[in-house]
């Protein structure tokens, strides 16, 4: 089981609390489909991703950057028992959507980054860690179900 | 190794130009974060007295680093030769384990975020991760 510093705790929830998932969730999957292209492999569905600029004016890639942070809402709500909490989503990551766990890594990166872009000097070295710990959480919860 | 295209030199180039004079507070502040958000990487810093952030050796260090990446913006077009010696540095003297020049750059991307957030666009973004993953291989060519 995870321990988790009141530190660590509040940081988590702090930031969350701030984030405007509309805004940080779009510019996140935009970043990682730009940032890293091989996962447009998974969106083959949602239109124009032929350059950066229709991937970040992409209303379909908006939409689901706000589904992912509502998915790590979830996460913030139960930080004691993200496994339990994520195990459906993992069964439908590996069995119906058949995404690459290492897909995982690489968004968690770019969130990392949006998110660092708009708290600024708050976004410190001890935040950075217990934000990154929060994610490699995420991140393994989310990889757990795959065979 | 990997083709940067003219484009990605010109795109780091021109954002280093906006770098250039922050070398020491970009490079100490990417350091500091390693070394809090990857623990591990102490390990390699034993001999510093003081590893807190913004201390002495944390900063002449970062800046030391940060100017080894401003050498290697100067030789985007031959990496592998630009970096040869500091490539036999990390190798033969250093010996740092290839895997920390990923969690670098990452620190390195996350302060540049913080500190140019409107210039840090996702194409920005991905040419400079691209160069820091070639100025990474350069940097190991010597290791084997």
């Amino acid at each position: 089981m995870v321990v988790w510093t009141d530190f660590e705790r509040a940081t988590i929830t702090d930031i969350f609390s701030k984030l405007d998932y509309e805004a940080v969730g779009g510019a996140t999957l935009a970043r990682c489909l730009i940032v890293y292209p091989w996962t447009q492999r998974y969106f083959g569905n949602f239109g124009n991703l032929y350059n950066a600029a229709a991937i970040l004016g992409n209303p379909m890639i908006a939409k689901h950057g706000t589904t992912i942070l509502h998915g790590l809402d979830r996460a913030v709500k139960n930080m004691d028992n993200i496994k339990a909490t994520y195990a459906e989503l993992s069964v439908l990551h590996s069995e119906k959507l058949h995404v690459d766990p290492d897909n995982f890594k690489l968004l968690s990166d770019c969130l990392t980054i949006v998110v660092a872009a708009q708290l600024g000097k708050a976004f410190t070295g001890e935040v950075q860690a217990a934000f990154q710990k929060f994610l490699a959480v995420v991140v393994s919860a989310l990889g757990r179900q795959y065979h | 190794m990997t083709c940067l295209s003219a484009k990605d030199k010109d795109t780091v180039k021109v954002f280093w130009a906006k770098v250039a004079d922050k070398v020491e507070e970009v490079g100490s502040d990417a350091l500091s974060r390693m070394l809090a958000v990857y623990p591990q990487t102490k390990t390699y810093f034993s001999h510093w007295k003081d590893l807190s952030p913004g201390s002495a050796p944390v900063n002449k260090h970062g800046k030391t680093v940060m100017l080894g990446v401003g050498q290697a913006v100067a030789c985007i077009d031959d990496l592998n030769a630009g970096l040869l010696t500091l490539s036999e540095l990390h190798a033969f003297t250093l010996r740092v384990d290839p895997a920390n020049f990923k969690i670098l750059s990452h620190c390195l991307l996350v302060v540049l975020s913080i500190k140019f957030p409107n210039d840090f666009t996702p194409e920005v973004h991905v040419s400079l991760d691209k160069f820091l993953a070639a100025l990474s291989r350069a940097l190991s060519e010597k290791y084997r």
